[in-house]
C-alpha cells in the first residue's frame, strides 16, 4: 500500500514538472498581457494589478484586428484547399495501385525537409511579377504547398485503417472505386481529415517568414507578421503591454484546439512516423 | 530533383508483396487511371509552388541583380556564389546554424525521450500530460519567442532579474545563442517526445519484465533494450528534426533579429533580400541553404539508414 501510495506521490511530482514546463510560458505571456503600463516592468510572475487595456488597445486598431482577420482567412482557405487535395491524394496512396507513387510519397518528404527560405527570394519576385504579392493567395499557394506533405501522411496512415472489406463489399455491391470512395470510405475517414485539417491549420496560423516576406500592409499581412512588427507610441517605448495581449489572443484558438482534439492531433503526429 | 529514394524498412514487418503481374484487367486500368486522376492535383501544386520557383532561384542566382538598381541586371556566372562563399558572414551563420542545431536537437533527443518515458509510464495523470504537452507545439513560435523574450529584459522579465544585475543576456553572442536553444528545445521537444512515444509503445512490456527478472536495471534496459528497439523512430525523430532546426527563423527574429552575431543562413538570406535587397545574393544563400539540407538528409538517410516516413507503406 505504502509502496503505491510513493509510487504515485512521485509520479505526481514529476507530472507537475512535465506540465510546468509546458505551462510556465504560456503563464508568463498572459501575465505581462493582464499588467497595466506602470507595473509592467516590475519583473514579476504575477501581476500586481489587473487590467484589460491591453486588450481594448489592440482590439480597437485596424493593425491588429485586420491581421487577425487575414490570418484566420488565409489559414481556413489554405487549410480547405489542402485538406482536400490531400484527402484525393492519400486516398489514392493507401487504397490505389498506380505507377509513380513512390515518387510522389518522395517529393511530398522533400517537401516537408525543404528549406523555406530557399523560396522566399524567387517567390517573391514571382508574386510581384503576377502582382500577387501582398494579397491572401500570396500566402495561400505556399501555404498549400508545405502543408500538402502533412496532410497527406496523416490521411492516408488513417485511410489505411479503414477495413478494406468495407470498401470491397460496396465494390462487390456494384459501386465503383469512386463511389466506394465518396459513400463508404470518406465517412469513415472524417476524423482523420478532421484531425489533418487542424494540423494544416497551426501550421499555417504559425508561420512567420512567408508571411514578412510575401505581404507588407494591413491587406494581407497576418497576426504573426503584424505582432513581431508592432511597434509602441513613441520610438522610446516598448509596446510589451499590446504585443503580449496579441500572443494571447492568437495562442487561445490552438489551445481550445489541442484541449478537444488532443487524442487525434496525438495520432496524426505520429501516424506517419511509425507506422509499419 | 535529388532523389531521396525512400528505402523499405527493414525493422518493421513489411506486407507482403501484392504484385500479381497479369495483364492489366479493365478494372484494374479504371483504378490506375482514378489514382493518377486523384494525386495529380496535389502533385500540381506541390512541384509548381516548389520546383519552378527553386530552377528560378537558380537562375536568379547567377545574375547580378540588386533591386536598388534593377537595370543593371545581368548574367554573371557563378560570382554571386564566390562572394557568398568568400565572405565572412555566410560562414558565421553557417556556424551559428550548425551550433544551434547540433546542441538543440541534442537537447531535445535526450529531454524528449525523458518526456516521453513519463508520458508512456506514468500511472496518474497520464491523459493531462498527454495533453499539455502539446501546448509548446502548438502555440505559433512568434508568441512564445516573445514570451522567452521579455522573460530575458533586464527589468521586465523575472529570469533576467534572476540573474547579477546589469547583465543584459539578449546583448551578447554566447548568451543570445543560449536563450535562442532554450527557446527552441521548449518549442519542439514536445514533438519529438510524441514521435519517440509512438516508438516506445512498439517496445513489447513481456522483454523489459524479462529483462527486469534477469537482473538488468532500469539504465541497462534502456539503453541495452528500449533505445536500440526504437532506432527506427528515433532516427525519423532526429532527421525531422535536424532539417527543422537548420532552417530556424522565427525565435532568431524575435529574440535577437540576428544581431551580435547569432543570425542563422536563413536570418541571413532573409536580410539579402530586404535589407539589402539584393535578390542575386539572396538566392545565392538560397540555393546553398537548399544544398546543406538536402546534404543532411542525404547523410541521414545513406548512414543511417533511417527510414522514410510512409516509404514502407509506399508499395502498399
Amino acid at each position: 500500500m505504502a509502496e503505491t501510495r510513493r509510487r504515485t506521490l512521485s509520479w505526481s511530482a514529476v507530472n507537475l514538472l512535465v506540465l510546468l514546463y509546458a505551462l510556465i510560458p504560456v503563464l508568463w505571456i498572459a501575465s505581462l498581457s493582464f499588467k497595466p503600463p506602470g507595473t509592467i516592468q516590475d519583473g514579476r510572475f504575477v501581476p500586481q494589478e489587473w487590467t484589460l487595456d491591453n486588450y481594448r488597445g489592440i482590439l480597437r486598431t485596424d493593425a491588429f484586428t485586420s491581421a487577425l482577420i487575414n490570418s484566420i482567412g488565409i489559414g481556413l482557405i489554405a487549410t480547405f484547399v489542402a485538406v482536400i487535395l490531400g484527402t484525393m491524394a492519400a486516398y489514392a496512396i493507401a487504397r490505389l495501385d498506380f505507377p509513380g507513387k513512390k515518387v510522389l510519397v518522395g517529393v511530398a518528404l522533400l517537401i516537408a525537409m525543404f528549406p523555406q527560405i530557399s523560396l522566399v527570394s524567387p517567390l517573391f519576385e514571382i508574386m510581384r511579377g503576377l502582382g500577387l504579392f501582398d494579397t491572401w493567395m500570396a500566402l495561400i499557394l505556399p501555404y498549400i504547398t508545405f502543408s500538402l506533405p502533412l496532410a497527406i501522411y496523416t490521411l492516408s496512415a488513417f485511410f489505411k485503417e479503414i477495413p478494406w472489406e468495407l470498401e470491397k463489399a460496396a465494390k462487390m455491391d456494384g459501386a465503383t472505386p469512386a463511389q466506394a470512395f465518396r459513400k463508404v470510405v470518406a465517412p469513415l475517414a472524417a476524423p482523420g481529415i478532421i484531425t489533418a485539417g487542424i494540423l494544416v491549420f497551426i501550421f499555417c496560423w504559425n508561420d512567420l517568414l512567408f508571411a514578412i516576406s510575401l505581404t507588407s500592409t494591413e491587406r494581407s499581412i497576418t497576426a504573426p507578421a503584424a505582432i513581431a512588427n508592432f511597434t509602441g507610441a513613441s520610438q522610446f517605448e516598448e509596446p510589451t503591454g499590446s504585443i503580449a495581449a496579441a500572443a494571447v489572443v492568437i495562442t487561445i484558438p490552438i489551445i481550445v484546439f489541442v484541449l478537444i482534439f488532443q487524442r487525434r492531433i496525438v495520432a496524426g503526429l505520429t501516424s506517419g512516423a511509425v507506422k509499419g | 530533383m535529388t532523389a531521396v529514394e525512400p528505402r523499405p524498412s527493414d525493422d518493421t514487418a513489411a506486407p507482403p508483396p501484392r504484385k500479381r503481374k497479369a495483364a492489366l484487367s479493365e478494372g484494374k486500368k479504371a483504378e490506375r487511371r482514378l489514382g493518377l486522376l486523384l494525386v495529380a492535383p496535389a502533385a500540381l501544386v506541390m512541384v509548381a509552388v516548389t520546383a519552378y520557383p527553386v530552377v528560378y532561384a537558380i537562375w536568379l542566382s547567377l545574375q547580378r541583380y540588386d533591386l536598388r538598381f534593377p537595370d543593371d541586371r545581368r548574367f554573371v556566372g557563378l560570382s554571386n556564389y564566390v562572394a557568398v562563399l568568400s565572405d565572412g558572414f555566410w560562414w558565421q551563420a553557417f556556424f551559428v546554424t550548425a551550433i544551434l542545431t547540433i546542441v538543440s536537437v541534442a537537447i531535445e533527443f535526450v529531454l524528449g525521450l525523458a518526456i516521453a518515458l513519463v508520458m508512456h509510464r506514468t500511472i496518474v495523470g497520464k491523459g493531462l500530460v498527454r495533453t499539455v504537452v502539446l501546448i509548446p507545439y502548438g502555440i505559433v513560435t512568434v508568441a512564445a519567442a516573445y514570451s522567452w523574450y521579455y522573460a530575458w529584459t533586464p527589468g521586465t522579465g523575472y529570469l533576467a532579474n534572476l540573474l547579477p544585475d546589469g547583465s543584459a543576456p539578449l546583448t551578447d553572442q554566447i548568451p543570445s545563442l543560449a536563450i535562442i536553444v532554450f527557446a527552441e528545445v521548449w518549442k519542439t521537444t514536445p514533438f519529438m517526445a510524441l514521435l519517440l512515444l509512438a516508438g516506445l509503445a512498439l517496445v513489447p512490456d513481456d522483454l523489459l519484465k524479462a529483462a527486469q527478472v534477469d537482473g538488468a536495471g532500469s539504465w541497462t534496459r534502456l539503453v541495452r533494450i528500449i533505445v536500440p528497439l526504437m532506432k527506427p523512430a528515433i532516427l525519423v525523430a532526429l532527421l525531422f528534426r535536424t532539417l527543422d532546426a537548420f532552417r530556424i527563423f522565427d525565435n532568431i527574429y524575435v529574440l535577437t533579429r540576428g544581431s551580435n552575431g547569432t543570425g542563422s543562413v536563413s536570418i541571413l538570406g532573409y536580410d539579402n533580400l530586404f535589407k539589402a535587397f539584393n535578390l542575386g545574393i539572396g538566392s545565392a544563400i538560397s540555393v546553398l541553404i537548399f544544398l546543406c539540407v538536402a546534404l543532411i538528409a542525404f547523410v541521414f538517410i545513406k548512414l543511417f539508414g533511417a527510414s522514410a516516413p510512409g516509404s514502407d507503406e509506399g508499395g502498399q
